[in-house]
């Protein structure tokens, strides 16, 4: 019981971290102004245009595509299949569990072994190619050990050891409910878990910041549009009043 | 002019990327600017005691009135993607000339002073104190990126190193370290009206020169006005194009467009420069007060349009950031964009049949077409978003029967910058300027191999100073480079006006 309290104490608190870190972020970013208009060309000139490249970005990383084919390889896989494995928990937080979480529960399966491919892929990468070597800081080598060995840890408890699986879910559904239960003692379940929760107090102080930030890219997000409609932000106005005659 | 000391590249088929050589260009730096050149501008002349402390006071006010930088600086995620898009890197080996590295010596400054894991974690994040090696660093590196955004389109957040290129600039001139060339320029705009610094009379007797000369070549009366109050077109262009070669012939092109569309343009002596060097230092102040001289202009002289000579970030500022800057062009002829671009508007007067082209008088050329960095990344033309690669194009296979394209990873929004651009257009760089051209020169070494190319066109005036300076040290002519309105100019048919 005792360590049921503790998890579920770092759960919140790590929970309170991403949400507060990154939500002060994006708070920022969307209020520091964007003066001029510089949109990466060629670029679409409606909403609607800007919001399927915006979509072709975030689902297809087509600009990656179009910069490194190795790196789309290996982060497209990587990154599709952390959102298979994280769609697949959503087993342990829904009662009755929803019925396309169900679905897809053997997708989710393979969604930890291509992620894990797509990691030692971006991994290789970072000592096989002599330029991003030159570019790999310690974090970036620590980032993707822990995620890692958060996917290895993962599939090992599926396919190892297995968990008291309903005693889990009883405790991830009580944390949802504040309703604090006891957590198995499987080493690598919590071991799994203290990954999860360092990797949720990093987020918002870690390059992880590309998730939102992607959202708030001027060459990605602006409409070419500059003829047609005048941009401004006010200390640029100011300036622009400050030299008529 | 100093002595040579770098050997030319080696022009490799297919090309190569290099491996790192760090520190192959730590040597490189262009001289900086004097008192004289960084104050007229608003920038200390010398550094300054608490530079230190300024240079961080700055950083932080930019990150607050610019929303790309703490976005970029915070999302990269060292995937790579970028390392081999630069020409730079790609002509020198130079790590640091890896878009991702030149973001990363302001970065490091940024983790430490503006971010948590930098102020706890220096070590783990690649977290620096700034110091004067830092801003030595800056200083060499922030002046080897012409600020072309070649980088920011493989990138998968679009992270423009550009931007933070002119970050890295701006504060540094703000500590009194500014660049010599760049600050120089702008300086001559500010008091005369142009980069080159040529006065009024100088203008005037250049243009009087350029009429006989065309008069007495095609015994057609073509006119370069001047100051002409009424005239329905103001055109804006590059001052390189009053007197440089190979872009004089381009002026003279737009002259003869306007001659036989009969439409009534003049110059202005006031603001006789399309280029805004305020861009590549970074500076919206500087960059403002260089186009307020054309709205001024444009409002003396009582005209219906503006026009944009060949000029690449000139043609960036103008479209992409004129209206902000100067709008709203409320006072201008709305049946027209504004500014308009002088492709467009030769675009145009082909496309209702008021011109007429004899590609024949262009039949000894085989031309291809070298995209812009700024006007294919920064800009558009036309109303289609990728106008400004067909446009062009277009012009030239209308005035030229042989075009060839280079390889197509080399040009629309993957070209190469010349190498030149982005205030580096000086001697003191020579050797970054040759060796960054590699990328540009081996694309057109294989359309001369295979195609048997004999020209290359250009809407850009540094491209074309650039080119004319760097081709000859690649065992090519200098005078392969045309302007796009040269071969317009050439070709154009003049019979009285309908
Ligand atoms: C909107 C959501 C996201 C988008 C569009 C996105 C996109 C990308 C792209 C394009 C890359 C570069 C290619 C690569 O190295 O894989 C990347 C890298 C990375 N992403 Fe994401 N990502 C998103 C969310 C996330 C999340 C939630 C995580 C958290 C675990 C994450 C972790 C990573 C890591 C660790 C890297 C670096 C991989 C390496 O070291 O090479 N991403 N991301
Ligand atoms: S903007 Fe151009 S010159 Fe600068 S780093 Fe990017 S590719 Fe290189
Ligand atoms: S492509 Fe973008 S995210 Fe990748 S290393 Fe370069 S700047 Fe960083």
């Amino acid at each position: 019981m005792i360590l049921g309290t503790i998890y579920a104490f770092l759960f919140l608190v790590a929970a309170f971290c991403l949400v507060v870190g990154v939500a002060l972020r994006v708070i920022r970013y969307s209020r520091t102004p964007v003066p001029l208009v510089i949109p990466t060309t060629p670029a679409p000139t409606t909403t609607g245009g800007v919001v399927s490249r915006m979509f072709r970005e975030v689902v297809l990383f087509e600009s990656l595509f179009k910069g490194s084919k190795w790196t789309w390889l290996f982060g497209w896989l990587f990154h599709f299949g952390l959102v298979v494995a994280l769609l697949r928990h959503l087993r342990y937080f829904t009662e009755p569990v929803w019925q396309w979480v169900e679905v897809i529960q053997w997708v989710g399966l393979y969604g930890g072994g291509v992620m894990l491919f797509g990691l030692l892929g971006l991994w290789a990468r970072r000592f096989l190619v002599d330029r991003v070597r030159y570019i790999s800081a310690l974090s970036d080598h620590l980032m993707l050990a822990l995620l890692v060995a958060i996917a290895g840890s993962g599939l090992a408890i599926k396919y190892g050891v297995h968990t008291d699986i309903v005693a889990l879910k009883a405790f991830t559904r009580g944390l949802l409910m504040f309703d604090w239960q006891p957590l198995p003692a499987e080493p690598l379940l919590l071991m799994h878990l203290t990954l999860v929760i360092l990797l949720m107090v990093i987020f918002p102080f870690s390059k992880l910041l590309h998730a939102p930030g992607v959202f708030f890219s001027p060459t990605r997000t602006m409409k070419d549009t500059p003829r047609e409609k005048r941009h401004s932000a006010p200390w640029a106005d100011e300036i622009n009043r400050s030299t008529l005659r | 002019m100093a002595k040579r000391e770098f050997s030319i590249p080696v022009i490799k088929s297919p090309p190569e990327i290099p491996p790192i050589r760090p520190g192959a260009m730590a040597h490189s730096r262009p001289f900086v600017a004097k008192a004289e050149h960084q104050e007229p501008l608003g920038f200390p002349g010398e550094l300054v005691d608490n530079w230190k402390s300024v240079a961080i006071d700055k950083m932080e006010e930019l990150l607050g009135k610019y929303r790309a930088l703490p976005v970029f600086l915070d999302s990269c995620v060292k995937c790579g993607a970028c390392t081999d898009k630069c020409h730079y890197y790609l002509g020198t080996g130079d790590p640091k000339n890896m878009p991702v590295a030149r973001q990363d010596i302001l970065r490091s400054v940024y983790r430490r002073y503006f971010t948590v894991a930098g102020k706890y974690f220096p070590k783990l994040v690649g977290a620096a104190e700034l110091t004067e090696e830092v801003i030595d660093d800056w200083y060499r590196y922030y002046h080897q990126c012409s600020e072309c955004r070649r980088c920011s389109v493989y990138c998968p957040f679009g992270i423009d190193t550009a931007e933070i290129t002119m970050a890295g600039r701006e504060i540094l001139a703000s500590i009194g370290v500014g660049q010599k060339y760049a600050n120089e320029i702008i300086g001559k705009v500010h008091k005369i009206g142009n980069n080159l610094g040529l006065p009024e009379p100088a203008l005037v007797d250049t243009l009087e020169g350029l009429e006989e000369e065309v008069e007495e070549e095609i015994n057609v009366p073509v006119k370069f006005p001047l100051d002409q109050v009424g005239a329905e077109v103001l055109l804006v262009t590059p001052s390189a194009d009053f007197f440089a070669e190979p872009h004089v012939d381009g002026l003279i092109g737009y002259a003869k467009v306007f001659h036989q569309a009969g439409i009534s343009w003049t110059l202005s002596s006031y603001a006789s420069e399309a280029a805004n060097f305020g861009i590549f230092v970074g500076n919206y102040e500087n960059m403002q007060k260089v186009a307020e001289r054309i709205r001024q202009a444009a409002l003396d002289l009582g005209v219906k349009r503006i026009v944009v000579g060949e000029c690449g970030h000139a043609w960036r500022v103008a479209y992409s950031f004129w209206n902000t800057l100067i709008g709203p062009f409320d006072f201008l002829d709305t049946a027209y964009p504004t500014p308009q671009h002088i492709c467009e508007l030769t675009y145009h007067l082909l496309q209702q049949g008021q011109l007429k082209l004899d590609p024949a008088q262009n039949d000894d050329k085989v031309v291809t077409f070298h995209d812009s960095c700024n006007v294919s990344r920064g800009s558009r033309m036309g109303d289609m978003p990728g106008g400004q690669f067909t446009i062009p194009r277009a012009l030239i296979r209308s005035a030229c029967p042989h075009f060839v394209d280079m390889a197509p990873e080399t040009t629309h929004e993957h070209t190469f910058c010349c190498g030149g651009g982005g205030g580096l257009l000086t001697d003191d760089l020579l050797e970054l300027r040759v060796k960054g051209a590699l990328p540009r020169v081996s694309a057109l070494k294989r359309v001369i191999e295979e195609d048997g190319v004999t020209h290359m066109a250009a809407i850009c005036a540094i491209c074309k100073s650039q080119f004319s300076k760097v081709l000859p040290e690649y065992g090519m002519g200098m005078d392969m480079v045309v302007s796009v309105h040269q071969l317009i100019g050439d070709a154009l048919v003049f019979e009285p006006a309908q």
